[in-house]
């Protein structure tokens, strides 16, 4: 009987704690509100560690409340000298004894966690994804292995399934940060390829930040991870296989933004499946949740980027194509005329969509 | 004493008498002055922290000051304001406390001192030429390396200097403790905050090291083309992150160790009791000590070591709770069956308990590896170590200066405007920073310049601010009081407390030379066995009669001059070969020092008999 209330009075603080803590944050970006393996097993951890925490803080608390009220010196009493104890053989073995117990309780989940997120048994089998992400100042790049498809800043997983990720960094250490599917890893640059999982058990558009300071823009370096049902995740590779670079628009206007496109933007920025390039891949641009992962996707906000990127993302490496010579005697005016060509063009790369309707969480 | 020769041969005569003091209780000044700056600058850094984080996508700051900002913020707090703040009370409380007359190594002593201070000036010296450093405190490579412009020259140049004084100071508090103690005062008689000072120094004997090798590998690649943390020439990058925190973690042990001794002599003051469990405070110092050794990769969960290196930090890292665990408990019951007296020092103590339970508490939550995976580099991570830091250092900081303000200047800080400070104080850290936590957990990273509009953030930050702001109030207050008791608070003559240990059994401030007869202990708390036994003082261990004591010298802060020049050199060569010649010139003149120091007999002086028992009938020596 008494088990049994034990077990039942630990639930109810358990469920009452996790009530409490999963009201908190975004539904897509808080680790509160776990929606993936890795983030549900960390929360139970999580619940776990608070539990006994908050068990010993209420003793710790319960004794200093206690000695603070009681034994307060009284008016009179400046004379009384109180008994001068040395110490107490049974209080310290059992203040020794009891936090090694809660520790150990704690540690055998703790051990098991690790392990269990470090699991990579089923990398390479048949039909498990492994995605390589690269983290660069200040954009990230997936390329899907074996699926002749890559992406930059939005990463398509397909829901319910284990996709791997194999991590590294072109330039200095980043972190990949997903929290309500699973938690962080760096990515660092020169040899050292870190691997982790993602499984989302939902469909929906997830946030990810980069956690190590990376530069200037290091807040700036946002990622969305995009999950789908498995069968439109076929549809969304099978699109991006199909992309053709060089097709072309249906506005005029449109189409001369594709030229300027591809005489300035090029050396940098690929469209359609690719090797990763020195500035992020371009496909299903039309689609994407953000222009450079933080601004709304509209032409106006797509034109002000391209004529001065480091004003929105300091320290970034893409120029201000239109201040280069070449440009030199065209007006403020004309220069902006041709960036909004350009974002034109851009803004209409269409090329899947999948994962359009996925439910997000933006502004509200 | 010194402040009345001083008034009558002006300003000069006193700078001069600093800059060449050997005098522990002057070097403790010293350093609660430059540090008491330090810490200033480094929290008008943190206000502007915390004004740029005031609302979502907010350009108070420009986006690289503000690294910059996060930089000098933690770099100053750590080792410019934290670290000198508790040598000046370890300066001026240790010697006293085991009945010494000074440190082991006096002109050791002074030494470190300049040379902490010329590596604070040298790093803040970047603010004015061309940018400070911008990566971090953790300065990680390549982040580091690949920093444009000088300002992690600086960063790796004025820590190299300031880190030198540190090493300095650990050794000569070794020695000092383990060969200056008065006849009868072992090693499980010294009060509890001499007992952690010990421990502290063989801590920062073996951590500091590891940071002067890191700063050195740093400084290579930086300046001398080498590419220990370059990965396209075969170097490692993490190789930095061991390193680092191989020092580092046991830097956070440094710091909170002294303040944990210096609790211990509170609550047992101010409760009228003997410290409970002494033998168990004092085994769970040296064993936090060690294990601080054994966790430092529990910094790196998320680099990608693996389940198993991951597992076994984890679980070193929690085994460090249980003796934390065991000095809470016993900290209450030695109040347990006391007389509490709640003066402000003893405020700042009763405040620390479940602040510092509260940061105990989430560092067993991140010890656990799995979820270190979420926490880590949030703001939860933030919350977490300014609950430890400011709820265990800066609160023992504070409690501490009230303590022993007295042994300092002979005067107790007013009790009025001491609460006064602790309230704001108090309430504002709690509002900065438990709702950090939650900032981190609802998906806030560190270091952050801005947060995005629209991701539910913007009412943790704002709250966070306001406390901030509270607990500039607090400090502003502190300094008001100091400003106040200077010059409105009467002398509050020997032993002001109802004291237990030898700082208290000789006059306050002491006279230069300390004790006049080195005293006998006979137990631990030795003041309070003599109390006990009906006398008000201690007994003698010695006959009276001539005292040697080491003379001042201006050598330590030429020295440390010297290296300050040949840092510029050694950051400017970079640019110009011409600036060679302050690298030649500066450690020239160090150099030149080194070799006077050697060559020139320094005897010392003696004061004389006749002088102690003038000074003793004029009331001095008791």
């Amino acid at each position: 009987m008494r088990g049994w209330m034990g077990k039942f009075r630990s639930l109810f603080l358990f469920g009452t704690l996790a009530l409490i803590l999963s009201g908190c944050g975004q539904e897509n970006l808080s680790a509160l509100r776990p929606k993936g393996y890795g983030a549900d097993l960390i929360f139970d951890l999580m619940m776990i560690s608070i539990a006994i925490m908050i068990f010993v803080f209420i003793i710790v608390m319960a004794i200093y409340a206690f000695v603070l009220i009681r034994y307060r010196q009284k008016k009179g009493d400046e004379d009384v000298v109180p008994k001068q104890v040395e110490g107490n053989k049974t209080l310290e073995i059992i203040w020794t004894v009891i936090p090694i117990i809660l520790l150990l309780v704690l540690a055998v989940p703790t051990v098991q966690a690790t392990f269990d997120l470090a699991d990579q048994s089923t990398q390479g089998d048949d039909g498990v994804l492994t995605v390589e992400v690269t983290g660069n100042q200040y954009w990230w790049h997936f390329n899907y292995q074996g699926e002749e498809v890559s992406t930059s800043q939005e990463l398509y997983i397909p829901v319910g399934e284990r996709v791997y990720l194999d991590m590294k960094a072109t330039d200095v250490i980043h972190s990949f940060w997903l929290p309500s599917i699973a938690g962080k890893m760096d990515t660092n640059p020169g040899e050292n390829i870190n691997t982790m999982y993602l499984e989302a058990y939902e469909e929906g558009v997830y946030w990810g930040h980069c956690t190590e300071l990376c530069g200037p823009s290091h807040s700036l370096m946002d990622f969305r991870v995009i999950a789908v049902s498995p069968e439109k995740f076929e549809q969304f590779k099978e699109d991006l296989r199909n992309i053709d670079p060089e097709a072309e628009p249906e506005t005029s206007t449109a189409q001369e933004g594709q030229d300027l496109f591809n005489n300035n933007c090029m050396s940098c920025h690929a469209i359609g499946n690719a090797p990763m390039g020195v500035g992020p891949n371009l496909s299903n641009f039309a689609n994407r949740e953000r222009i450079a992962g933080i601004l709304d996707p509209t032409q106006e906000n797509l034109t002000d980027w391209i004529l001065n990127p480091d004003e929105y993302k300091p320290g970034n490496k893409m120029p201000a194509v239109f201040e280069g010579e070449q440009f030199a005697d065209l007006t403020k005016e004309e220069k902006r005329d041709q960036a909004e060509k350009i974002a034109e063009y851009l803004l209409q790369l269409d090329h899947s969509d999948v994962g359009v309707d996925a439910p997000t969480q933006s502004e509200n | 004493m010194s402040t009345a020769a001083a008034q009558k041969s002006g300003f000069f005569a006193t700078l001069w008498d600093y800059l060449t003091t050997v005098d522990h209780k002057k070097i403790a000044l010293l350093y609660l002055y430059t540090g008491g700056f330090f810490f200033l600058v480094g929290g008008l850094e943190a206000m502007l922290i915390r004004i740029q984080l005031m609302k979502p996508d907010n350009e108070f700051l420009a986006a690289g000051l503000y690294n910059e900002m996060i930089t000098m913020h933690g770099t100053t707090m750590i080792f410019l304001a934290a670290m000198p703040l508790i040598f000046a009370l370890m300066n001026a409380v240790v010697p006293l406390q085991i009945g010494a007359r000074d440190v082991a190594f006096p002109f050791l002593n002074s030494l470190g001192f300049w040379l902490f201070f010329f590596g604070g000036v040298m790093l803040n010296v970047s603010w004015f030429t061309g940018g400070a450093p911008d990566a971090g405190w953790t300065n990680y490579a390549p982040l580091s390396t690949t920093s444009p412009g000088h300002g992690v020259d600086y960063y790796v140049m004025g820590l190299q200097i300031s880190g030198a004084g540190t090493l300095i100071a650990g050794i000569n508090f070794l020695v000092t403790i383990v060969n200056m103690r008065a006849p009868g005062m072992t090693y499980m008689r010294m009060p509890l905050f001499t007992w952690s000072s010990f421990v502290v120094s063989a801590l920062i004997l073996f951590a500091f090291p590891a940071l002067t090798v890191g700063l050195f590998l740093m400084m290579f690649d930086r300046m001398f083309g080498s590419a220990f943390f370059d990965v396209g020439l075969g170097g490692n990058v993490i190789i930095w992150e061991h390193l680092f925190w191989i020092f580092g973690h046991p830097e956070v042990y440094i710091l909170i160790l002294p303040l944990f001794g210096a609790f211990s002599d509170i609550f047992s003051t101010f409760s009228k009791k003997r410290l409970f469990g002494y033998s168990a405070m004092v085994f769970a110092t040296v064993l936090i000590g060690f294990l601080g050794f054994m966790v430092w990769a529990h910094h790196m969960f998320t680099v990608g070591m693996g389940p198993i290196a991951n597992s076994i930090f984890a679980v070193a890292t929690m085994a460090i709770a249980v003796p934390t665990g065991i000095k809470i408990f016993n900290w209450l019951f030695t109040m347990w069956g006391g007389q509490i007296r709640m003066t402000s020092a003893m405020l700042w103590s009763v405040a620390f308990i479940p602040s510092f339970t509260i940061g105990g508490m989430t560092g067993v939550m991140l010890a656990a590896a799995a979820a270190d995976y979420q926490y880590h580099d949030t703001y939860f991570v933030v919350g977490h170590f300014h609950y430890v830091i400011v709820g265990g250092v800066v609160f023992g900081i504070f409690a501490g200066l009230h303590y022993w303000w007295p042994v300092m200047f002979g005067k107790i800080l007013n009790e009025k405007l001491g609460k006064l400070a602790f309230w704001p104080f108090f309430v504002g850290f709690h509002l900065t920073f438990f709702i950090q936590h939650f900032l981190g957990l609802m998906g806030m990273p560190r270091r952050y310049w801005v947060f995005l509009d629209g991701q539910g953030l913007n009412t943790g930050n704002l709250i966070s601010t306001i406390g901030a702001f509270l607990m500039a109030i607090g400090t502003i207050i502190f300094l008001i009081n100091v400003i106040y008791t200077a010059y409105k608070e009467p002398k509050c003559g020997r032993d002001p407390w109802n004291g237990r240990t030898l700082e208290w059994a000789i006059p306050s401030p002491p006279p230069h030379y300390n004790f006049v007869q080195t005293p006998l202990v006979r137990g631990l708390d030795p003041l309070w066995v003599e109390k006990m036994d009906g006398k008000n003082e201690m007994t003698a261990a010695e006959p009276l009669g001539d005292i040697h004591m080491p003379n001042g010298s201006i050598l330590p802060f030429i020295m440390s001059l010297g290296l300050f020049i040949a840092g510029f050199g050694f950051i400017y060569q970079v640019d110009d070969s011409a600036w060679l010649i302050a690298v030649f010139v500066g450690m020239g003149i160090t150099l030149g020092s080194m070799l006077t120091r050697s060559l020139k007999d320094d005897l010392g002086h003696h004061i004389h008999k006749e002088e102690l028992e003038r000074d003793i009938k004029k009331g001095v020596g008791k």
